[in-house]
This record gives C-alpha cells, sequence and structure tokens, in this order.
C-alpha cells in the first residue's frame, strides 16, 4: 500500500525542474553553511593547535616591541628587538615558571627562494632547554644538535623539502654565506615549525653578531596563576611579556570580523533558499486545489493534506541538507583556501573542522527552518475545501 | 415513503439552498425532498443552473444546507441545526461514500494501482486492501496495474477513478458528470459499469449527468428545473 511519504516524494517528481533548483538553493545555503560552522571550530582549534606547538605560554621580548610582533613570530616574521640574555636568570627565579629557553630570531633575505627571492626564517635555540619544550616533535631523520656552538640546523619538513636537503647535506645562510651542517630533520608537524631551520643558539648569535636574544619562552608550572606571574615578569627591565591567550585573543576579534560577516552571508543564503522553499511548495499546492479537494473526498483530514505537504519540505531540505554537507565536505580544502586569502591571520593546519555531529547540528537547523517555512503552505493546503475544488472543474 | 429506515440509502426533506453574494441572495435549491433506497440507481439530469449539482453536493455531504435535513444509512447528518465542521464531513463522506467527478484527478506520478490504494493512505476500512486487487480485476484495469496515467486512454482513466472511489467500499457511488470528458462509446462503457456495480454489488448509485443515453441507465430518473426536483 502507498504511504503519505511516498506519495509526498512522487509529487515532487511532477515538476523536476522546479524542485531540483530548490535543491539546489538548499544545497548552497547549507554549504555555506556548514562551512561556517566548521570554520567556527576549526578556526580556534587550528589557533589553539598553534600556540601549544610553541612549547610555552607566555614570551618574554625586549621592551618596546610591537604587540602584534607575537602575532608576525608566529608567521615566522621580522622585526623584533634585542634583550640581554641574563634576563633568562632572572626569569627563572619565578616559582610559577617551570622551564624556560631563550631564542634569537633572524630573518635573512633568500634571492634564491621563490620566484623573486623571500625571507629565511632562523631560529637560534639553546640545544639543552628548547627540545624539552618540544618533546612532540619527531624527527624524520637525524637528531636534535648537542652543541650550542656547532656549525649544524635541524630543518622543519617543508624546508628541508623546499631546499632538496638531506641529512649530512649543507644549507647556506644567506645574505651572511655561513654553510651549516644539517643534522637533523622534522617530520611534519602543520604548524609554522615545518618552514623554520634551528640554529644552536651561540652559532646564530655569532652569525648575527650579537650576544643578545629577541625572546625567552617561558613554559609555567601546571595550575600557577599565570597573571601574577605575567605581573611579576613586567617588572623585570626593559622587558614586555606577551601570552599566548593574550595573543589568541588578538587574533580572535581580528577574525571576529570576518565570521560576522560570513555567518551574515550564510543567514542570507538560508533565507533566500526558505523563501524558494515556500514558493515551491506553495506553487505545487496552488496547482493542486483541485486534487487536495479529491483528497479530502475520499477520506483525507486537513491534518492528513498538512502532513502531506509537510513532509514535501521535509524531502526537499533533507535532500538539500545531505547534499550540501556532502559539498562542503568535498570542497573544505576549497573553503580553507578562501579564507585563508581574506583572514588577517591564519594558523597553520586545517581551518575547516567538519565532523558528523557538526553535520547532524547543520542538517537539524536546516530541516527545522525548513519545516518552519513549510508551516504557511501546508497550513493553505489543510484548509482546501472539497466543494471549491470541485466547483474549479 | 413506507421502507424501514434501514432500507433507505439517502432521506432529504425540505433541502434549501441559498448562496449569498453582497446582499443579493441567490436561492440554488428550492425545498427538495427525496428518498434513495439502499441499492437504487438514481439518475439527475437537468440544464445548467438547475440545481442538479447543488443537490448532490449537497447530498454528498460535500456542503451544508441552508435549511432542511438529510439522512444518511439512517444517520440524521443535517437537521440538528448546527452547521457541520469540515472534519465531521469528512468522516461522514469517507464513511459513506464514494466520489466520481468528470475529470478523473489521477495523481499522475503514481501507477494506476498505487492511484486505485490512494484512499488507504488516509482511511482504510477493516480488510480494505484486499479491494485494490478486486477492483482493479473487476473494471478490467488489473493489466495495467503498472502503467502511468499518462500511459492509459480517458475510458481506462475514469475506470481507475472508479475503482479508486470503491476501494473503501462506500454504500453510496456518488457520480458527477462522469463521462462529460469521454466519446460516446468510452462513456456508454462507464455507464455500463456503473450498472453492473450497482446490479451485482447492489451499491446505491447516483448519477448526475447531461447524457440522455446515460439518464435512461437507472432505475429512477430525476430532473432538476429552478432548484426544484420532479420524478416521472
Amino acid at each position: 500500500m502507498i504511504t503519505p511519504f511516498e506519495i509526498a516524494y512522487k509529487n515532487l517528481l511532477r515538476k523536476k525542474v522546479r524542485s531540483l533548483l530548490t535543491l539546489v538553493g538548499i544545497m548552497l545555503s547549507t554549504w555555506v553553511l556548514v562551512s561556517l560552522f566548521g570554520f567556527n571550530r576549526g578556526y580556534e582549534a587550528a589557533l589553539n593547535r598553534d600556540i601549544e606547538n610553541m612549547g610555552y605560554q607566555i614570551m618574554v621580548m625586549a621592551k618596546g616591541c610591537p604587540y602584534e610582533a607575537a602575532t608576525m613570530m608566529l608567521q615566522g616574521g621580522k622585526g623584533l628587538r634585542y634583550m640581554e640574555q641574563s634576563v633568562v636568570r632572572d626569569i627563572t627565579k619565578e616559582p610559577e615558571v617551570d622551564r624556560v629557553t631563550p631564542i634569537l630570531m633572524q630573518a635573512y633575505f633568500d634571492p634564491n627562494k621563490g620566484e623573486s627571492g623571500g625571507i629565511a626564517g632562523f631560529y637560534g635555540v639553546d640545544a639543552g632547554s628548547y627540545p624539552a619544550m618540544k618533546p612532540f616533535f619527531r624527527f624524520r631523520k637525524g637528531g636534535w644538535f648537542k652543541d650550542n656552538a656547532a656549525d649544524e640546523v635541524v630543518m622543519g619538513y617543508e624546508a628541508a623539502e623546499l631546499e632538496q636537503r638531506e641529512v649530512g647535506d649543507f644549507t647556506i645562510v644567506p645574505e651572511k654565506n655561513v654553510k651549516l651542517k644539517v643534522v637533523g630533520i622534522l617530520e611534519r608537524t602543520g604548524s609554522q615549525d615545518d618552514g623554520t631551520t634551528f640554529v644552536p643558539l651561540k652559532t646564530l648569535q655569532r652569525i648575527a653578531q650579537t650576544d643578545q636574544i629577541t625572546t625567552v619562552g617561558v613554559k609555567v608550572k601546571k595550575d600557577a596563576d599565570l597573571n601574577s606571574l605575567e605581573s611579576k615578569l613586567y617588572q623585570l627591565k626593559d622587558v614586555q611579556v606577551v601570552s599566548f591567550s593574550q595573543v589568541k585573543q588578538t587574533i580572535m576579534k581580528l577574525v571576529s570580523t570576518a565570521r560576522v560577516m560570513v555567518f551574515s552571508i550564510a543567514v542570507v543564503a538560508l533565507l533566500i533558499a526558505m523563501v524558494g522553499v515556500v514558493n515551491t511548495v506553495l506553487m505545487s499546492v496552488l496547482e493542486r486545489r483541485q486534487e487536495i479537494g479529491i483528497l479530502k473526498t475520499m477520506g483525507a483530514m486537513p491534518a492528513h493534506i498538512f502532513l502531506l505537504v509537510w513532509t514535501e519540505t521535509l524531502i526537499l531540505c533533507s535532500l538539500g541538507g545531505a547534499a550540501g554537507i556532502c559539498l562542503a565536505l568535498v570542497f573544505s580544502r576549497l573553503t580553507d583556501m578562501l579564507a585563508r586569502s581574506i583572514l588577517p591571520y591564519a594558523p597553520s593546519g586545517g581551518l575547516v573542522a567538519i565532523d558528523l555531529k557538526l553535520s547532524l547540528l547543520s542538517l537539524a537547523i536546516i530541516v527545522v527552518v525548513g519545516l518552519l517555512s513549510g508551516l504557511y503552505p501546508a497550513w493553505q493546503a489543510g484548509r482546501i475545501r472539497p466543494l471549491e475544488s470541485i466547483r474549479g472543474e | 415513503m413506507t421502507m424501514a429506515e434501514n432500507e433507505w440509502s439517502i432521506k432529504a426533506r425540505d433541502l434549501k439552498r441559498v448562496y449569498r453574494r453582497g446582499s443579493e441572495e441567490i436561492p440554488a435549491l428550492d425545498g427538495v425532498t427525496l428518498g434513495i433506497a439502499k441499492g437504487e440507481f438514481v439518475c439527475f439530469v437537468g440544464s445548467s443552473g438547475s440545481g442538479k449539482t447543488t443537490l448532490v453536493n449537497l447530498l454528498g455531504c460535500l456542503d451544508n444546507p441552508t435549511s432542511g435535513e438529510l439522512e444518511l444509512a439512517g444517520r440524521t447528518v443535517f437537521g440538528s441545526g448546527k452547521p457541520l465542521g469540515e472534519r465531521e464531513l469528512t468522516r461522514v463522506r469517507r464513511e459513506i461514500f464514494g466520489y466520481v467527478f468528470q475529470n478523473f484527478h489521477l495523481i499522475p506520478t503514481l501507477t494506476v494501482e498505487e492511484n486505485v490504494a490512494l484512499p488507504l493512505a488516509f482511511y482504510r476500512k477493516p480488510g480494505a486492501e484486499a479491494e485494490v486487487e478486486r477492483l482493479l480485476k473487476m473494471l478490467g484495469m488489473g493489466h495495467r496495474r503498472h502503467h502511468l496515467p499518462g500511459q492509459i486512454s480517458g475510458g481506462e482513466m475514469q475506470r481507475v477513478a472508479i475503482a479508486r472511489a470503491l476501494v473503501n467500499r462506500p454504500e453510496i457511488l456518488l457520480a458527477d458528470e462522469p463521462t462529460g470528458n469521454l466519446d460516446s462509446k468510452r462513456a456508454g462503457e462507464i455507464g455500463e459499469v456503473l450498472q453492473e456495480l450497482n446490479r451485482s454489488a447492489g451499491l446505491t448509485v447516483v448519477l448526475v449527468t447531461h447524457n440522455p443515453e446515460l439518464a435512461m441507465l437507472g432505475g429512477r430518473r430525476i430532473e432538476m428545473r429552478d432548484g426544484r426536483a420532479f420524478e416521472n
């Protein structure tokens, strides 16, 4: 026996093009919605991942260094100021501090990088303390340098790929023309570390002709009061403190504008799709006035007709929503690229995180909004009286 | 009217229907009293505007009368004073009537079999499922069960519409101009089908028609003129 669901489904097949166009509208708005939700979740996760991969929660930098420098550092930028290495000792004294590591960052212009040259980032890191900050680093080949003054480097995965270097090869520091031996190549981390070349601290200081450092990475003890430590670190001479929670807040503020814009687009797209649903279903009801009247002579109650028409909306929204989710999954990489091109700062790794829970949530939103849109046409259909339809003959 | 109460399919007393257009009152039915016994085949004839469709709409519970009484299968439907709401009318319709109209109103995306079974999606008398098969065979549409309405002739479409009207085993079949869209040969075939249903199944048939040949099929012929019923 035929069920009301089959009747509704087969009715949608009557005007295939119209039903298809409505489906496409719902599909596109679902795509936007799912991608937006995916981005909302993915961006913050990627940012947290990046910050976690730093290995420390606080950076101490020379005073006068612009606040956004932290962001620049995350990106492997340059333009940082210098401070005395003795500050490391002062920071270590604080009881909240678990570990510290001094860092000297240098950026040199490499004319061979890319088509018209580019900046090559070098991290001068302490052979003793820095690897302990990054216990999650895995080596594709080789390992850390042991001597802080050795003419050696450890290359990130992408840096090694780009320069086609293997362990045992030599790499040149641009501008300075210093040859350093590659002793280790890291596995891909999905962070900015992939594009970085790590040099023993004293070696980079020698190359840069300085005995100073740019940054101190501070790992705080578990459950320690971050705010209290920050206040104490601010008492140190000529330094400024940047905690990554602050950095995250700043970046999230910058990104929120873009999120509001995209969210507005998603809402408009959703509204347009739902107007399409109302139009399609209402048109279908008006075209079938006589037929609906005849269904009532057969014994269909107003609630039967209401549910029949509502089921059509449900089918349209479920199919369109499911197709939109598939589209969002298939094109998540494209969305990722698009987001990267418009955002002020994009962390490494995937920016759009779509999982089953998020997909089901989006589908539920589309179906609920669709069913709300379908209320009016369904109510109109339920009110049709058989006599009116027969008179219409 | 000396028959026992349970032998009547329809009993109407002084049925009136007045339509209002602004302040103007248009009487469409002017006090019709009649009775149709169970198993009767009654034809209503008359010119356009004579009131035959209005009467059949009232008899078939598709509309409320302005005044008068109506009993269907021993049950008072109109006459208690309060007009019936759409739900109540639907309940009466699905219990008692099967309807056939000039336009077949088959759903084009459903097969012949699905169209016949369509009323069962909303209301199902016990054992009605078996009727689909029986009616398809009886009306000679068994071999067309998987065809879509667009793939069968007008006469066949009306047979499907008749089968659909009968699937819930109604007491009364109400056919309003069922041959209006058919040529004379097909119209004759549909007339024979209605006659056969009346004879073999004891179905009460109420037929409204312009077709004089079809009007001769019934045992009774009621002519409508100016909203009144005249029986030869």
